[in-house]
Formats: structure tokens, sequence, C-alpha cells
């Protein structure tokens, strides 16, 4: 039967859950329903966080050099007696290329750090496509596509076509499905672009890729970085971004100030970039542990309502326990081992119920429309979840059995004994 | 040879106002005494049973069990104590209802954890037998008569062979014929086993049979 002295009040707290199947089925359901919701929630919250996360950072660089055309111009005056009173009515920006000084040289530099896995030159404009009567606006990205695919991981987003045949063809173009779907185009076809100065220049579409963002596939076309730089008419130097990967991409922040300072040109991180992207995080974050503690409070009044219930039927055994001996500390073990109990087991069932939710909810058909390319829920199983889930079931639970615990130890046995 | 020695024993209530509950109590107990404590509703029998079972630590003067200064004690080392050297019987059973009899019997002397499971499953029986209820060990105990089911109460509190017994109104719930039979097994104990029991009464019937009575009276022994 039972052994030492903890098996004896643990045998005393199973009877008492098992003398009350309902009750404690019951109790068991709040903690499960708490820990149920948790799973899923926080499963499907930040496996949504990820994917976005995911495709938002494959598709943008940790660092990207360029040059800020609205950088504010200091007058000459200003420059010379810094300090006096001057003031220039209506100044418009000055004409200038949007060239990078020096890319390939910076590039050479910055390729050389440990922290870099990888650098790009990039020269981005707007264009015109023109497919027929059709015309649509866009952005064409000259770059090496090479240099490009280590970066971005272009060829596993390609479509149709590979990413080596833009290398093959001067007047190559791979292009975005979103777009190539509004212009009614495919592999193979010609299109014309023409650029906001006037040129023209007849592509040929060698591959359709999908980044799986409708801002980049709805507009964006590739090509080699010298195709760009013929049709603007610029000299093979002409680059106007330059795209980092970092090996660790949380040092960006730092990383880019470094660099701006150095090569006084504007270098953005993925942080600043990301800004409104990171902030939603953030805050989908926040809803989910709210409404995840939330369910486990309901769930731990649940727990102190019915061990209030059961030491108030159980008074008289409780009495005599202590009149035989039991300690107040064994009493207390004995209602603690019972709301444990409650909270473990709760928490166990919790856990299978948010994975089966997971499962189902992961299965679920769901359309991302045009913006992001999904057709079911983005699901994180994550251990790291269901092991916080079982430590705030058994907390709660925990907390919640204390307070009726240590009323149960306090109880004055001869209050209750003395007959009358 | 004495088992239970008091001196000087007072207690107050408080509530509703102070009032002085037992008066300077000195009392001395032999092992193998059976003694009634008797005295009308209120003069304080069962107020000085519960000081003397160690339950009630809100007293002046001192008490001494089994050789042993029990004044000033933490609740553990009481709880412990009683354990050991204290078995009760009330005026109802409190049998825990889940457990069987033979379960409920063992509980003091698992909780005292110094013999084996087996052992002392074996001295439960003994004492349910010596009892006369040892056929329905392994029933519920909430399935039997209100005189069998005392008689479980009396097993349970010799299952660690104590020095003392004490009980509140032992035959308070009992038939006559249950009466009788709970008073010739105290008889048979103190006699044969120099079994120590002390029964708060208010049976003058049963009181006179016992072989010492103090008579009680506005918190003083009279008699």
């Amino acid at each position: 039967m039972f052994g030492s002295r903890f098996k004896l009040t643990l045998e005393i707290a199973k009877v008492h859950l098992l003398s009350k199947p309902k009750q404690t089925v019951i109790a068991m359901l709040g903690v499960t329903f708490g820990i149920a919701m948790f799973i899923a929630l926080v499963g499907l919250m930040t496996g949504l966080n990820d994917f976005t996360e995911e495709i938002t950072m494959t598709s943008s660089p940790d660092i990207h050099i360029y040059k800020d055309v609205t950088s504010p111009r200091p007058t000459i005056l200003q420059q010379t007696s810094p300090g006096s009173l001057t003031w220039v009515h209506h100044q418009k920006p000055k004409n200038e290329l949007t060239k990078v000084r020096n890319a390939y040289r910076i590039m050479e530099l910055i390729r050389k750090n440990e922290m870099v896995r990888g650098v790009a030159p990039a020269l981005s404009s707007q264009v015109f496509y023109n497919y027929g009567p059709a015309q649509l606006n866009g952005s064409i990205l000259g770059v090496d596509i090479l240099e490009e695919d280590k970066l971005f991981g272009l060829k596993s987003k390609m479509k149709e076509g590979r990413i080596e045949e833009l290398l093959a063809t001067r007047e190559g173009i791979i292009m975005g499905q979103g777009l190539a779907k509004k212009l009614d185009v495919k592999k193979g076809n010609r299109i014309v672009i023409t650029t906001p100065e006037g040129h023209t220049m007849t592509l040929k579409i060698v591959g359709i890729f999908q980044m799986g963002i409708g801002v980049v596939d709805n507009v964006r076309c590739y090509a080699n970085i010298g195709t760009v730089q013929t049709i603007l008419q610029q000299d093979p130097s002409y680059v106007t971004d330059i795209n980092i990967k970092l090996n660790d991409r949380h040092l960006a922040k730092k990383y880019a100030a470094e660099l701006e300072a150095k090569y006084n040109t504007k270098a953005e991180d993925w942080e600043t970039a990301n800004a409104t992207f990171l902030t939603g995080v953030i805050i989908r974050n926040i809803i989910t542990y709210a409404v995840s503690v939330t369910l486990l409070i309901v769930a731990g009044f649940g727990i102190y309502n019915i061990l209030n219930m059961t030491i108030y039927n159980k008074m008289k055994d409780i009495a005599i326990l202590k009149a035989m001996g039991f300690a107040g500390g064994d009493v207390r073990s004995i209602f603690m081992i019972q709301s444990l109990i409650i909270g473990l087991i709760g928490a166990m069932a919790g856990l299978v119920i948010g994975y089966i939710l997971s499962v189902l909810i992961s299965k679920a058909p769901f359309n991302g429309g045009d913006i992001i390319s999904l057709d079911h829920f983005p699901v994180n199983f994550d251990p790291k979840f269901y092991i916080i889930g079982v430590v705030f079931g058994v907390i709660t639970t925990a907390v919640a059995g204390y307070m009726p615990s240590r009323k149960a130890s306090r109880i004055d046995p001869i209050e209750i004994l003395r007959g009358q | 040879m004495e088992v239970l020695a008091t001196r000087n024993i007072s207690k107050y209530f408080y509530e509703p106002e102070k009032f002085q509950v037992l008066k300077d109590i000195t009392l001395t107990i032999n092992r193998g005494e059976f003694l009634s404590l008797v005295g009308k509703s209120g003069c304080g029998k069962s107020t000085l049973m519960y000081v003397l079972s160690t339950m009630d630590t809100d007293y002046e003067g001192e008490l001494e069990i089994a050789g042993q200064k029990l004044t000033g004690k933490n609740q553990d080392t009481l709880s412990a104590f009683r354990n050991e050297h204290i078995g009760f019987v009330f005026q109802f059973h409190y049998l825990l209802p889940e457990f069987t009899v033979l379960q409920n019997v063992m509980i003091p002397a698992l909780k005292r954890n110094k013999f084996s499971p087996e052992e002392i499953e074996h001295k439960a029986m003994e004492r349910l037998k010596t009892l006369g209820v040892e056929q329905h060990a392994h029933k519920p105990s909430n399935k039997l008569s209100g005189g069998q089911q005392q008689r479980v109460a009396i097993a349970r509190a010799l299952i660690n062979d104590p020095d003392i017994i004490m009980c509140d109104e032992p035959t308070g719930n009992l038939d006559s014929y249950n009466t009788h039979l709970v008073f010739d097994i105290f008889k048979q104990l103190t006699h044969e086993y120099k079994q120590t029991i002390i029964a708060v009464t208010h049976d003058d019937e049963f009181a006179s049979k016992t072989d010492r009575i103090v008579q009680m009276s506005d918190g003083h022994i009279v008699l």
C-alpha cells in the first residue's frame, strides 16, 4: 500500500482527487483550456511572425548603402562661418546623380570585414514596361546575378528559367511573377522598357521569379548591371546601391553607423528599414501572452475555488489528521500536491490539445492574396513554447493552490473535534 | 508510576469577555489508570482535556507527559509527540470516509514511519481482532455501523501503543449496547494491557465504573 511519509501524503492527496472525479476533471479542464489556447495562439502568432520575417529578411539586405538625395545641403556661408545666421528660402535639391561614389572600392573594403557574409552592387531605376498596348510602371534592378543569389537565394525563388540564363544573354531580364501576370507575358517574350529620361530598349524575358511579397513581385525585374547602365546611358562605375548581408544580422545597426561615418554616405540597417514590421511583431507577442495569461488566471481561480470547497468539505478529516500527529506542513502538502497534480495533468493535456489545434490550423487553407504568397497558415511548433506552457500551468496552479492549502494547515482541530 | 502531570494550569477565554476557564489545575495520572473527567456543562472538563492533549497550547502552568515537559514546545514537535504518545477517541468516529477500515487504522503508524508497512498492517489487523471488527477490515469505513466505527476509531487510537488514550465523550453517540461494549473494551485495555485512559464524559453511570473520577466545577478540580 503506502510506504514512506511522503507517499502517505501523496496517497491521501490522490484519494481526495479520485473521490471527487468530476470536480477534479473540471479543475483540470480549466488549465487544459488555458494551455491549449496558449500553444495554439503562440504557435500561430510566432509562425506568422517568423514567416513574414523570413520573407522580408531574405528579400531585403541587412545593410543598404545608397545616396540619399534628401540629405540637407549646407550653403558655403554656413560652412565657412558656422553659428552665423543664414537663411535660404525655397532651396531646391541639387540635380545630382544618385550614384554611390567609389562603389567598387567600398565593396572591396567591406568584403574584407569578417562579419560580412556577402556584398552585392545594384543599380535601380524606375521604368515603364511596354508589351503591346499595355504600359506598367515598375523598377528594374541591375545586378551581378551570382552575387545577388548569394545574398538573397534567388535560385530558390525562380518559377521559370534559371538565373544563369541571364549571364548568357546581354539583353535578358528576369521578371517578378506578379508583373508577368499583369502584362500577360511568358518566358521568351520580348518587352520594351522606357526610362524616365526617355531611353528605350527591348529585352527578352529569360526567367520569372517569386519572392512571396507583393511589393517586390508586382514591380521588380532583374537584369545584368551592365545592361541597366547601357539603358541609363551611364558609365560602368555607375552603381546606386550596395547591399550587404552579415553573418549576424543583429550587428547591423552598429555596423551601419560605422559605414555611414566612414564612407560619408547613407547606410540603412534592416531594423530601421522594417520598423513598422517589427512593431507589429512586438504587438502580436503582447496580445498572445496577454490572452494566454488571462486564460490561465481564470483557470487559477477555478482551482482556488475547487480546493477551497474540498477543504471546507474535509474540515473533519483535517482536524483528525492534525490530532493524530500530522503537522501543519503535512496538511499543506496534501492540498498543494492536489493542486500540482491538477496543474501538471491539466497542462499535459493542454499541450496535447494545443498540438492538435496547431496541426489543424496549419492545415487550414488561407489565401494571403497579392500581398503574401500563402496557401495555409504557417504555425510554429517550437518545443520552447511547450515547455513555457507547462511551466506557466504549474506556476499558476501552485499559486492558486497555495492560499487554500495554507488555510487548511492553519485549521484549529479543537474547534472541530469538540463534541457538543 | 506517573504518566502525566500538570502544575498550576490556568486558562482564559477572551471572547466575548475575559473569563478564567481553568484555575490552578494540578493533577497527576498514573500508568494504567482509567480516569473519567466529569462535571457540568461549561465547567472546563473538555477544555482541560484539550490542554492535556497538547492540541491547546494557550495556557499558563506546566504540562508533562511520559517524563517530557511539553509546555512551550512548538506545534511541529507537539504533532510528532501526539503521533507517538497519545491516542484519541472522540464522540464521533472521524474515520476518513474514502479509506478502508484497515487503512484508517494504519494511517497514524504510517505517519510515524517507524515500522514497515507490512508490520503495520499486521499490527492493525491484530488491533481490529482485539476489538472484534477484523471481518470488516477491507470495507470502506463509512459502510460500518456507529458502534463498529467507534471500535475502529479505538483500534486507530491504539496503533502506535500510546502512553495515554484521551477520549472526549467516547460513548456520547452510542446506544446502551455499544456503550457497554466500548466501556468493557476500555476496562480490558486498562487492566490487561496497563493502558492509561482519560475520558471526558457526562454519563454518570459510565464514570462511576471507572477507576478514578475527577470532578470539575467552575474551573477547579473538586474531587
